[in-house]
């Protein structure tokens, strides 16, 4: 794990982060994920395992509105092949067209499907950002700071949190969970060992999904994150530079008046 | 009052003597620019340069911003998104946006905290000090309705919780409250309506801004002695002051970049730390957030506003004075906006003759009691409103009041004063071991 120098001191220049009371919330362990960190970045291969767990798994009951298909095959992000994604686009749901009141092939140029009705689950577009909410201790932010414990981690948290006991409330089944607010979340266990048959060859294991799949949210989420981080640094190293200059310019310019010489 | 003295611009060449006859926008810049500033200012005096940089970078950036956005319940949060994956740059746009708002307002309280160290809200600086204030509102309710825009689960259920602290107004409340919403609950009329004066709200406060500086510009600028500069001739003035450009333009110029430096770190590494996870779940008026919580700059006063429960004396005895028309949500909305009050009401509390803290030794240490009242208020105004948090709220916003109507107004009296340097000068060479030119 990183930790995040830059990051923590213009944390406490910045003062307390914004907070969220704690509630019943579940236990979340760290993982140790590529693209946490000023110089964190998405693993490629990563997100494209976890865009197959997604796609296998995932969206028989998850939809993903606000993501444009054709980002799939964006720098930075799972980076498939262009003439791929438009083929990948043409097999899912059909869309609705408003100007034809009709449906038509999806294109690479519209959205992934939404999921909704009985039994769906909820839009995982900004799911990585929206459950990144663990600010401890005591609303500070500083776990979530150093360990980089966000929305990613409590989603592996969520995939291998079952414990395999069932619970019947009102008619419905839910299932023990011990990352999941509250402890019991009505999704079914999605994930057993094996399920997808990596195209890389790589372990399938409950646990190498759950982190690939979480890592490819993350991206669904923040497409632009290492665009972001570069532009970043760009800025630092600039204004840094300028900040040296400046200071040098200062203390020339004051020195006759302070009884230096210049 | 005079102002200080100092050389103003002389029109030499003909089209310069021409268009000053007509229109003395030069001479005007010149005067502005050419303001002679007390030489002894310390580094606390750089946060009105930041400040007005955050100002411009809002309005650039919102502008923009704006190009993009679609102001309508069902299309905000989308058009968010669109922002943040489509539009060249648009994540660094709206990310600057919502980072720019908690620098903006990490500036405007250490110039205010600053203001009330040095006494800058004295005598003759109360006019500054008033407007400054009013800015400072300007902003709180810009910020407000800009964080409604993104049409989150914070956004909407946080202009439901605010908009409501005006429904507890007895008689008129409910009233207010659907004039300011547009209807009985948040919908699109409050989207839209929020984003006209959004929009709107940061040209008024560019304004004030004009005002505020114009101001001091007229009193000058106080300084960490408080001590006056000289103004019996120019040659007096001289030597208590250096023009602000280009010694304090530079100076702070320099202090801008680092501040920026920091900035763009958190930008560009942890650009949501400072955000609340759940704007990033689409607004949903069927489904209330577990904890409501504003932005981290609202923390004090929100804990102000919810430290004065139904169980605490003062809230009984006003309830049972006005005959229950006063009831604890109303007591914690006045609280709320009379915490502000008060600081704006600091240039008649403070009773001192001394201006600066700096020669204050009982003042100091209530100052920074008062500094780190405002850190735990806004911490606790984070927390749940159980366990011991609310005793934590309503000690804190006691001694905020305390500050204000009791101890400013008895430090004055029974303070001793410690000896004042006798002009700028002379504290300007004292600091920098230098003999008087």
């Amino acid at each position: 794990m990183k930790k995040l120098l830059i990051s923590a001191v213009s944390a406490l220049v910045l003062g307390t982060g914004a907070a969220m009371g704690a509630g019943s919330e579940g236990h979340i362990h760290d993982v140790a994920f590529s693209f946490e960190g000023p110089f964190g970045k998405y693993d490629q291969q990563q997100l494209r395992r976890g865009f197959q767990v997604y796609r296998e798994v995932c969206a028989a009951c998850h939809g993903m509105k606000f993501v444009p298909l054709r980002t799939l095959a964006d720098e930075g992000g799972p980076q498939m092949d262009p003439a791929w994604v438009r083929a990948f686009a043409a097999e899912l749901d059909e869309v609705y067209d408003p100007e034809t009141d009709e449906t038509r092939p999806r294109k690479e140029t519209d959205m992934f499907p939404t999921r909704w009705g009985d039994g769906m689950g909820p839009d995982l577009s900004l799911m990585a950002k929206a459950r990144a909410g663990f600010h401890g201790p005591y609303g500070t932010g500083l776990s979530q700071l150093f360990n980089g414990i966000g929305g990613p981690e409590y989603i592996t948290s969520v995939l291998t949190g079952y414990t395999g006991e069932e619970v019947e409330m009102a008619g419905s089944i839910f299932y023990e969970n011990t990352a999941f607010p509250g402890g019991i979340i009505s999704m079914p266990p999605p994930l057993s060992d094996d399920l997808v048959e990596y195209e890389d060859g790589h372990p399938a294991s409950i646990h190498h999904m759950a982190e690939d799949v979480s890592a490819f949210l993350m991206w669904a989420a923040e497409p632009k994150m290492m665009a972001r981080k570069q532009m970043g640094f760009t800025a630092v190293i600039m204004l840094t530079l300028l900040t040296v200059l400046l200071y040098l310019t200062n203390k020339r310019l004051w020195a006759p008046h302070k009884g230096k010489h210049a | 009052m005079a102002g200080i003295p100092h050389d103003h611009y002389e029109p030499k060449t003909g089209i310069e003597k021409w268009l000053h006859n007509r229109l003395p926008i030069v001479g005007l810049i010149y005067d502005t620019i050419m303001i002679p500033t007390p030489k002894n200012l310390n580094w606390w005096w750089i946060w009105g340069i930041v400040l007005a940089f955050c100002l411009a970078l809002q309005i650039v950036t919102g502008i923009v911003l704006v190009m993009h956005y679609t102001p309508h319940v069902d299309l905000a949060f989308a058009s968010v998104e669109h922002i943040m994956r489509d539009v060249n740059g648009g994540y660094m746009l709206r990310y600057m946006h919502a980072n720019g708002a908690s620098l903006f307002f990490l500036a405007v309280y250490i110039h205010i905290f600053r203001g009330l160290y040095y006494g800058s809200y004295k005598a003759p600086r109360e006019v500054t000090w008033i407007v400054g204030m009013v800015i400072y509102l300007c902003m709180m309710g810009t910020a407000f309705m800009g964080y409604v825009l993104p049409w989150g689960q914070m956004s909407f259920w946080g202009a439901t919780v605010i908009t409501g602290l005006f429904g507890a107004i007895p008689g008129i409340g409910p009233d207010i409250q659907a004039w300011l919403l547009g209807g009985p609950a948040v919908d699109n009329a409050t989207l839209n309506r929020f984003f006209s004066l959004h929009y709107l709200l940061p040209f008024v406060i560019a304004a004030l801004v004009a005002v505020h500086i114009w101001a001091f510009h007229t009193t000058g600028n106080n300084n960490p002695t408080g001590v006056e500069v000289r103004r019996g001739s120019k040659a007096e003035a001289e030597k208590d002051t250096l023009p602000f450009w280009p010694y304090f333009v530079i100076k702070d110029l320099f202090a801008l970049a680092l501040v920026l430096l920091i900035f763009f770190a958190v930008v560009g590494f942890m650009p949501n730390y400072l955000g609340h996870p759940d704007n990033y779940i689409e607004a949903n008026p069927l489904s209330t957030p577990a904890h409501i919580v504003p932005e981290w700059y609202f923390l004090p006063f929100y804990a102000i506003l919810r430290a004065f429960t139904a169980d605490v004396w003062a809230v009984i005895l006003v309830n049972k004075l006005t005959f229950g028309i006063v009831d604890a949500k109303f007591f914690g909305v006045i609280a709320m906006f009379g915490a502000i009050i008060a600081m704006a009401l600091a240039p008649w509390l403070d009773t001192s003759k001394v201006r600066s803290g700096q020669f204050r030794p009982m003042f100091k240490w209530w100052f920074w009691l008062l500094a780190i009242d405002f850190v735990v208020l806004m911490w606790v105004g984070a927390m749940p409103t159980d366990g011991i948090y609310p005793y934590i709220s309503l000690i804190g916003a006691t001694y905020w009041f305390g500050y204000f109507f009791v101890i400013l107004p008895v430090l004055g009296l029974i303070e001793k004063p410690l000896p004042m340097p006798a002009t700028i000068e002379e504290d300007f060479n004292n600091h920098y071991g230098t003999s008087a030119e």
